[in-house]
């Protein structure tokens, strides 16, 4: 029996993370679902959220604007529209989104995309979050 | 015969524009490895998918999900990919040319085609030829990011579900772009974009029984749209690798031929300096004869 998961975050682009870990979680659909070693396959729509990687060195971080996660065997892989570890976060840059996204939202004029500005509120939260603890 | 001074001053012309061809030249080579860089960054995450999709499909019914049912194709959309800039050689007129080709045999089964032009080169060509346009992206290359990628994807897609509520909506897109395959080497392709056609899965192996969740709807909900965004980022990531390779080498060629232009005026200007020599001399010889 494995003891550990193959995980691997891939965006389009690049490769984010590759290593063993021990548990993995990540943001369904329905909610975070926590994936161990020896799971059934698997395919699993993601959200934006958070992936936690746990392995025998600690937690790893990601903040993922949604994606799709596949778990085959002792491998998990998480194809990510948008992946980055927690130290690779730019604070600045997911405030200023959070401004532009809020004043749209507060516009209401017609011709606002709704549901983008919607959806760029939260990934800014999300990745704020994420920094924040 | 020029004046000494004439082909003096085309010669010092003629290397400034090989100084400036040269640097275009070390210009594109540098942006080719960006985009060759890019294009192998891509890779997995579009194979993956690719394989994702391959496996779902061989399980479900095709036309389960709209990205992948087919329509009779009766409005068909064109995206013609083609660079911003010129002084690429042929880069741009083999794209225009062949996406005529496609265009011009697409209207006599369709009722009708649409064009969607990336680049400006596309877009000024098939304008000037009095096509219209449903959408056009210029510019793109100035600052290309993959959230610029998505809104293009997402937009086309939106054009491709409508066909699905009313009857005008585009029933198959197809890409036209040059495909990098080296350096010295582009070659144009005409690919389908939407719907979105599965690779066959292979027999030997068997599928897969995946849990899927939320539901196999909701993943292939999720899967469809990216990888037709995805698809989009490698196709424009081939192109403008494609092109920067078209621009080096024609900017090489320029270099080399702006060279031998040298040499031939340098000759000419010796020659010219020679036989000035050559008359004053005689001159003072038939003088001093003269004083004889």
């Amino acid at each position: 029996m494995a003891e550990t998961l193959q995980l691997e975050i891939i965006s389009p682009s690049g490769v984010v993370f590759t290593g063993d870990v021990t548990h993995v979680q990540a943001p369904g659909q329905t909610g975070y679902f926590g994936v161990l070693p020896n799971h059934t396959p698997m395919i699993s729509a993601l959200t934006i959220g958070r992936i936690t990687a746990e392995s025998a060195n600690g937690e790893t971080l990601f903040a993922t604007s949604g994606g799709v996660a596949e778990v085959h065997g002792d491998k998990v892989v998480i194809l990510a529209e948008t992946a980055e570890e927690k130290s690779k976060i730019d604070l600045s840059r997911a405030q200023e989104a959070q401004k532009r996204a809020e004043t749209r939202l507060d516009r209401q004029e017609d011709g606002t995309d709704f549901d983008r500005a919607r959806l760029a509120l939260m990934r800014a939260i999300n990745r704020m979050s994420i920094v924040n603890g | 015969m020029p004046s000494l001074k004439q082909i003096k001053r085309r010669i010092s012309s003629v290397n400034n524009t090989k100084q400036i061809t040269r640097a275009m030249k070390m210009v594109s080579a540098a942006k080719l490895r960006r985009a060759q860089d890019q294009m192998m960054a891509a890779r997995p995450y579009s194979d993956h998918l690719r394989a994702l999709i391959r496996d779902l499909a061989a399980r479900s019914d095709r036309n389960k999900h709209p990205l992948l049912a087919e329509r009779e194709p009766k409005h068909v959309g064109v995206v013609v990919i083609t660079s911003d800039r010129g002084l690429a050689g042929s880069f741009n007129m083999n794209v225009n040319r062949r996406a005529l080709n496609v265009i011009k045999e697409m209207e006599e089964q369709a009722e009708d085609v649409r064009l969607i032009a990336i680049g400006r080169n596309s877009y000024n060509f098939f304008r000037k030829l009095g096509y219209d346009f449903i959408q056009h992206h210029i510019g793109l290359s100035r600052d290309f990011t993959f959230g610029k990628v998505l809104s293009i994807g997402d937009a086309l897609r939106m054009e491709y579900e409508k066909g699905f509520v009313v009857d005008n909506g585009l029933d198959r897109v197809y890409l036209v772009y040059n495909e990098f395959k080296n350096v010295i080497q582009q070659e144009i392709v005409v690919e389908q974009l939407l719907p979105i056609i599965p690779e066959l899965a292979s027999e030997e192996k068997y599928p897969v029984d995946y849990v899927y969740d939320p539901s196999e709807q909701a993943v292939l909900d999720s899967i469809l749209p990216r990888y037709a965004n995805v698809m989009l980022w490698r196709v424009l990531l081939e192109s403008f690798a494609a092109e920067h390779a078209a621009r080096m080498n024609a900017m090489e060629n320029a270099t080399k031929n702006a060279g031998e232009l040298i040499e031939r005026l340098t000759l000419q200007y010796n020659k010219a300096r020679q036989a000035a020599i050559t008359n004053e001399i005689l001159e003072v010889v038939a003088g001093a004869e003269g004083l004889e």
